[in-house]
């Protein structure tokens, strides 16, 4: 680990040569990933199943879905940050590292803010409240980098600027910092070890929408400048902002997985689930799904959406398997299913009704938004 | 709802903060009319929520006057006559923070009944509000921990509308939420406010949600053109 600090460009090629850059190999490559926590009585809970995904150098994928899903357990995982109880399958490559096989020693001494930095979700809570921006920022220069100690200042500096985060604030706590601002300290402290690969868990909750805006593109910059970015969010219109491709997860399956650009424009997506999730945004149709996400310890048999499915038949009671980006039995085709949809202008007409009841899931309601489909 | 209705809530040049020589509502009036939704526009941080507690009766002002159906307030949180209090309903952003941990849900929604002496009413009143909100049955014999932000979220609204207020305010109700359970939220919002005729005060910095929700949405340096936001978010 030399010359950390002289290298702020993760895809310059000085970058690390194992994470697979130019020889057309992945960054991360997960392949059936499954996480379960074993219950007592010998019961488990399966929190993510047979993920298989993978994410290039430069790119950024979306992983999209209602909190409970298994996204961030995911996120974990890839850390080696699991509870004792959790146990995995499958096998996820970072480079030519296999991340849920590796002992813990390893994951802290060789992946964690090194190769895989961790921008979280409440940077508030993340950042140690005692100390000051400068003193987090400098230890973690020390300890990840081999920077002389009379240049630790500068390399914090530096650091800090690659994420935007203001010299004149590096003095200040973390509580007396705004909320973009904490996230951007958090943001330059994942950075400090030129991770090629970033994950960030929900950086955008609570955010103001244009504060929202700001830290998808300054994340955004970091895929320009060569970074991975998988991006844990329930947050549609981030993800819409950031992504190359969005991964939909639900009941810790992921169901669909397409071009950000296809999935939010036109076609729109194909899974009846992620189809739902994009109508009910404000600016659509503001319609809920009906009913409420499985508990991932009684899943249903079968197809997990079923119960809340308007298009359910009896060939849903298998599960499907993600076949062409899709994981459905009655996907919507990959072309013109959903006419492009004119942004609906506000305020005019009457109110979108919204007397959709969302009590247990009961049998397949109509949606309101059948008009669009 | 007739003209001559006094306005259910009214705000008259309130002042009001946490540090007397730095207020962060400042000369700010506001009127909610009789079953109106309205909303609230402001970044975080520049005293919006701060403007709701003291709507729902929750933050004394430092000045200015308070009128519940044309009638001035003269007390807050408990010093409030129980019947001013009760016309509230009030839903945070943070459940966490709202709800007793060691409470099942079913308790927690039915809180309100039991500190006003209506137990009796509790169970039927549960099963209610918990179809209203999309609670089962399961979900509802469950703690705080047991359960997801969402799902909590559901069982916090729940409890607000125990009492069948006439006013509801929600402060940035669905800001840490999903897009399928903000929609959830809102609809029942929606749906309790087209029995009850309530009115709601919708307080959120989400531009496109509080204009698709609300009847009028108002931005905050419209209500209060002096004050600028707060440091610090
Ligand atoms: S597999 Fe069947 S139940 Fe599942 S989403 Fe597709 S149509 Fe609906």
């Amino acid at each position: 680990m030399t010359d950390r600090t002289e290298r702020t460009e993760p895809a310059s090629p000085t970058g690390p040569t194992d994470r697979g850059a130019g020889t057309g190999a992945p960054l991360l490559a997960l392949d059936r990933m499954s996480v379960r926590f074993r219950m007592p009585r010998g019961r488990y809970v399966p929190a993510v199943t047979d993920v298989s995904l993978t994410l290039d150098p430069g790119e950024c994928v979306a992983l999209v879905g209602e909190s409970g899903c298994g996204k961030s357990v995911l996120a974990s995982a890839l850390l080696g940050l699991l509870p004792e109880n959790a146990e995995t399958a499958g096998a996820a490559h970072l480079g030519e590292l296999e991340l849920l096989g590796a002992d813990e020693t390893e994951l802290a001494r060789r992946v964690r803010g090194r190769r895989a930095g961790l921008i979280p979700q409440s940077p508030a809570a993340h950042l140690t409240p005692v100390r000051t921006v400068r003193s987090q920022l400098t230890e973690v220069v020390r300890e990840l980098t081999d920077t002389p100690r009379r240049e630790l200042r500068a390399a914090a500096e530096a650091a800090a600027e690659r994420a935007a985060f203001p010299a004149d604030h590096l003095d200040r706590y973390p509580h007396e910092l705004s909320g973009g601002l904490a996230q951007r300290a958090a943001t330059a402290l994942a950075l400090v070890g030129g991770p090629p690969l970033l994950l960030a868990d929900e950086p955008t909750t609570g955010l103001d929408r244009d504060l929202v805006e700001r830290t998808v593109d300054e994340l955004r910059r970091q895929v320009d400048d060569g970074h991975g970015l998988l991006m844990i969010t329930h947050d549609l219109a981030a993800a819409e902002r950031i992504a190359d491709r969005v991964a939909v997860m639900y009941a810790g399956r992921i169901v669909e997985l397409a071009d950000a650009a296809a999935f939010f424009g036109a076609p729109g997506p194909r899974h009846p689930y992620a189809r739902g999730l994009l109508d009910a945004l404000p600016e659509r149709g503001f319609t809920p799904i009906p009913g409420l996400p499985p508990e991932l310890g009684a899943l249903p048999p079968g197809c997990a959406f079923a119960p809340r499915c308007t298009y359910a038949t009896a060939a849903c009671a298998a599960v499907p398997a993600l076949t062409a980006g899709v994981a459905c039995h009655h996907p919507a085709p990959a072309a013109d299913a959903v006419p492009p949809r004119p942004r609906e202008p506000r305020r005019t007409g009457p109110r979108q009704p919204l007397k959709q009841r969302t009590g247990e899931p009961g049998p397949p309601q109509q949606p309101e938004s059948a008009d669009v489909r | 709802m007739s003209a001559e209705a006094p306005p259910p809530l009214q705000l008259r040049a309130v002042t009001a903060g946490y540090d007397r020589r730095a207020p962060v509502v400042r000369d700010v009036s506001f009127t909610l009319a009789p079953g109106e939704a309205a909303g609230l526009l402001g970044p975080s941080g520049c005293g919006k929520s701060t403007l709701a507690r003291v709507a729902a009766l929750l933050h004394r002002p430092d000045a200015g006057e308070v009128l519940l159906d044309g009638e001035r307030v003269r007390g807050w949180r408990h010093r409030a006559p129980r019947a001013q209090r009760t016309a509230f309903g009030v839903v945070f952003q943070q459940p966490r923070l709202a709800a007793d941990p060691r409470l099942t849900l079913a308790a927690l929604v039915a809180e309100p009944l039991r500190a006003t002496g209506r137990r009796a009413e509790a169970p039927a009143r549960t099963e209610e509000l918990a179809a209203l909100v999309g609670l089962t049955p399961d979900l509802l014999a469950r703690r705080p921990h047991e359960v997801s932000d969402g799902q909590l979220q559901r069982a916090c609204l729940a409890r607000a509308l125990a009492l069948r207020p006439r006013i509801l305010v929600c402060d940035e109700m669905t800001a840490m939420l999903d897009a399928s359970t903000t929609a959830a939220l809102v609809a029942a919002v929606e749906d309790y406010r087209r029995t009850s005729g309530a009115a709601l005060l919708a307080v959120g910095h989400d531009r496109t949600l509080l204009e698709r929700w609300c009847d009028r949405t108002v931005g905050w340096h419209e209500l209060a053109p002096a004050v600028k936001s707060a440091p610090g978010g």
